[in-house]
């Protein structure tokens, strides 16, 4: 039975006189009439919907993006074949991502009345022999990840509880709790672990003055990078007057590194829909927009497909649980600009136009989109608010340190053994995170830096691993928050390459308005650019040139800071600023040796020819762009210096390894 | 023909306003791949808009192109964790491959290639998406049979 659905003739509710107390009715028993029978009925299929009680075998499958990446289609349709060849009856449910990608495609079984268990690279190659083991009431300890406890169901003996697995143990999971568990296509699945509930009672129990002051009180900042608290927002907002005023997701997650808020609204969309809807109602919207990455069509179709569930269930739309209170919500879909993260951009964008932003003060919360008072929060944020309304600011506040509360979403990726999604406490440790959480660096190299914060965050040096991460304590090392992208480099990783990446982002994604972000960014690229090339055909000038500009870049830095209009501008320094503040030795390498300690910088390496490993096979003399390579077949070639590039074409054609790199 | 398609999208947003740009225009890409010269002013027409304007909006945007796609559309992704990860190497491999560069569609119009900012795959790095499926933790030297294995899938259907 659906949660919407009358479990009797005598029930009184329909969708124009819903149930006031409507979570409560659905998941526990009837409020308007009295039958055990009904309520019965009604705890028996919230027990099947949290898989308590089961029928038949059920498998689920990890099919987010990075799932799918990992090979989670062919597992699918390996299982859905299994099944189908063997008459099997048993549930296929598709869930989001649990946050361990290096472990996709990950594969769940629950057997009926025992605790389910997940196993990890499950290809679909291994679908087979894995079900008919576990269909046959043995679980292969090879592939297995651990299993879940702790809804009074059987466990298995001898299988590791996967909340004891060294990536799961050290984490608070919150905005993530369902993610991976639960059928993200289900309202009912949602409804079932506890969710709207809140959102009923709130709608009908508060003041939109109390909730922005319980979320100022629980001290929920904003997760999108600024860290500004996000209940003084909504006051700003709900005080200001208007006839009509906007909530907008910001979900146009740009930040390269950072996929926290595509796996919340993949695999746990009713989580921020039921923030959206409290949000909306604290500040007095009725019409919320969801500004989402077009690069994210999973993501667009899982929140199409809840906002039509949530709509059918009368927890969205027109006067919600009789409430009085209507909200609509729009998908809005980003065109790719990441400088629509700063909030008057996006609101530029979704007025049809380029996205650039505007000076503040007006704050959009005073003149927003269309000019009306706006509150633009991350997905991040919203999805922590149905857990405040549920349980309150006290509970939320009791986590974290001083300035900074709750948990925070870190994506955990780059040279770490475990890569992934980690939700922790504000104030865990990096090296806690890195380490314990991660697994470490692959391949026994050495750490050099993690960078946090995407292109306006900055490089944390092993020295400072032990800070306690928060929103201040990340800024007293020249970093910053941002929307919490990890990306862990090992000796192997050349900063200088790392810092000119960025600043190639950055200018390529400038808006273009104001002059020192526009054409400062391009000159500090140029100076980086200048940095990692060969002494090739330079002449005095240009050496000169080079020099000025290193001797230039900081104060440059320090100037695109200051005058620039918005976010993008202010922070696109930060690179640049934190690698030379923390690798000072290898800019200097660059421009003094002109060597890349870390072997990156192409054009910085040395090529030679190992004679005695050459046969003389003239593919690299054929493949090398510049004619750099002479040698008669079957013959040894050399390269001459003064000709070579430094592409490195000829190291990967060489079939003999004979070129080699210094 | 087309003239009719862009009508027909342009009909489903009556009373259309500067808010609708955006979508409207994602919706053509979506059925073209690509903005034509006609759809811009078509739009243009439509929503009482210079088509000046409406090249500004959508060059402003990385994505949108004002040229056909190949057959087979790949995205290559340059995020942070591909950077570290290698992906240079394998946009490199691929450039070399098809003779083109990012941006441009290959000769025999199978393959088009776009590096974009970041997929949202990080886990995975580094990841290039053909056509919405991904290849992920690629090297450089598995280029050559991704691209083969969907020359092989445009021969078959050709066969077909």
């Amino acid at each position: 039975m659906l949660l919407n659905e009358k479990c009797c003739e005598k029930c009184r509710h329909d969708e124009d006189r819903p149930c006031p107390r409507w979570a409560d009715c659905r998941t526990a028993s009837p409020l308007c009439h009295d039958d055990e029978q009904c309520a019965a009925k009604r705890r028996e299929g919230v027990e099947r919907l949290l898989r308590r009680r089961m029928d038949r075998p059920a498998v689920f499958i990890g099919t987010g993006t990075c799932g799918l990446g990992a090979g989670a289609g062919k597992t699918l349709a390996a299982v859905r074949t299994f099944l189908q060849e063997h008459t099997l009856d048993a549930d296929v449910v598709e869930v989001g991502c649990i946050g361990l990608c290096a472990a996709e495609p990950i594969l769940d079984v629950q057997m009926p009345g025992r605790a389910r268990v997940s196993f990890q690279q499950v290809t679909a190659d291994k679908v087979p022999a894995l079900l008919e083991a576990v269909f046959a009431g043995s679980i292969p300890t090879d592939d297995v990840l651990g299993q879940h406890g702790g809804n009074g169901l059987e466990t298995w003996a001898d299988v590791p509880r996967i909340d004891e697995h060294p990536f799961f143990a050290p984490q608070t999971r919150w905005v993530l709790a369902n993610c991976g568990l639960v059928d993200p296509a289900s309202i009912d699945e949602y409804i079932a672990h506890g969710g709207y509930a809140a959102l009923g009672t709130i709608i009908r129990a508060k003041t939109p003055r109390e909730i922005c002051e319980m979320v100022l009180a629980s001290g929920l900042r904003g997760r999108g990078g600024g860290g500004f608290p996000t209940g003084r927002k909504w006051l700003f907002a709900m005080e200001t007057p208007a006839e009509q005023k906007y909530l907008i997701c910001n979900a146009d997650e740009g930040d390269p590194g950072a996929f926290m808020d595509r796996a919340v609204i993949e695999g746990d969309p009713h989580r921020l829909l039921e923030g959206m809807a409290v949000a909306a109602y604290a500040i007095g919207a009725t019409k919320a927009y969801v500004y989402i990455r077009a690069e994210y069509p999973l993501a667009i179709r899982r929140l199409k497909d809840a906002i039509r569930q949530a709509k059918a269930y009368g927890l969205l739309g027109h006067n919600i649980l009789d409430s009085g209170f209507n909200l609509e919500i729009v998908i809005k879909q980003g065109a790719g600009a990441f400088v629509c993260g700063e909030e008057t951009a996006l609101i530029q964008s979704i007025e049809g136009k380029r996205g650039m932003p505007r000076p503040r003060p007006p704050f959009p919360a005073v003149a927003g989109l269309f000019g009306k008072p706006t509150i633009i929060n991350n997905v991040e944020t919203l999805a922590n608010v149905p857990a405040i309304a549920a349980r309150g600011a006290e509970w939320f506040a009791a986590v974290g340190t001083e300035s900074s509360k709750g948990t925070k979403v870190f994506a955990l990726s780059g040279k770490v053994e475990r890569t992934g999604l980690v939700e922790v406490a504000m104030g865990t440790k990096l090296r806690q995170i890195i380490f314990d959480i991660g697994g470490g660096i692959p391949g026994g190299l050495a750490f050099k830096a993690v960078q946090i914060g995407g292109p306006s965050g900055g490089c944390i040096p092993s020295q400072h691993l032990d800070i306690e991460i928060d929103y201040e304590s990340l800024k007293t090392v020249g970093a910053m928050m941002g929307s919490g992208g990890l990306v862990v480099m090992d000796e192997k990783t050349c900063m200088v390459d790392l810092a000119k990446f960025f600043m190639d982002f950055i200018q390529r994604e400038s808006c273009g308005k104001c002059i020192p972000c526009r054409e400062g960014t391009r000159r500090m690229l140029e100076i980086l650019s200048r940095i990692t090339r060969a002494r090739r055909n330079e002449s005095g000038a240009d050496a000169l040139h080079r020099f000025k500009g290193v001797m230039y870049l900081d104060r440059l830095a320090e100037v695109i800071k200051d005058t620039s209009l918005c976010g993008l501008g202010q922070t696109a320094p930060n690179p640049v600023l934190s690698t030379l503040r923390w690798f000072r030795d290898e800019y200097e390498a660059h421009i003094y040796e002109r060597r890349c300690p870390a072997g990156v910088c192409t054009e910085l390496l040395q090529y030679t020819i190992d004679a005695d490993a050459c046969k003389g096979c003239t593919l690299c003399a054929r493949k090398c762009p510049t004619g750099a390579i002479m040698g008669a077949v079957k013959s040894p070639h050399y390269i001459v210096p003064d000709k070579c590039i430094g592409c490195g074409t000829c190291v990967e054609v060489c079939k003999f390894n004979a070129v080699k790199v210094s | 023909m087309i003239q009719t398609d862009i009508d027909s999208i342009l009909d489903k947003h009556p009373n259309a306003g500067r808010d609708a740009l955006i979508p409207i225009l994602q919706e053509i890409q979506e059925a073209h791949g690509y903005l034509s010269k006609d759809a811009v002013l078509r739009v243009g027409q439509r929503l009482n808009l210079p088509a000046s304007k409406i090249y500004g909006v959508a060059t402003f945007y990385n994505q949108f192109r004002f040229q056909p796609v190949g057959k087979f559309h790949i995205q290559v992704c340059r995020g942070t964790a591909c950077h570290v990860k290698g992906s240079a190497a394998v946009l490199e491999a691929l450039k070399r491959e098809l003779k083109i560069d990012a941006g441009q569609t290959s000769r025999d119009g199978l393959f088009s290639l776009e590096v974009v900012a970041c997929i949202g795959a990080c886990g995975l790095a580094p990841v290039i998406c053909v056509d919405g499926e991904f290849h992920a933790k690629l090297a450089a030297d598995d280029v050559k049979g991704v691209l083969d294995e969907y020359r092989g899938k445009a021969n078959n259907s050709d066969a077909a």
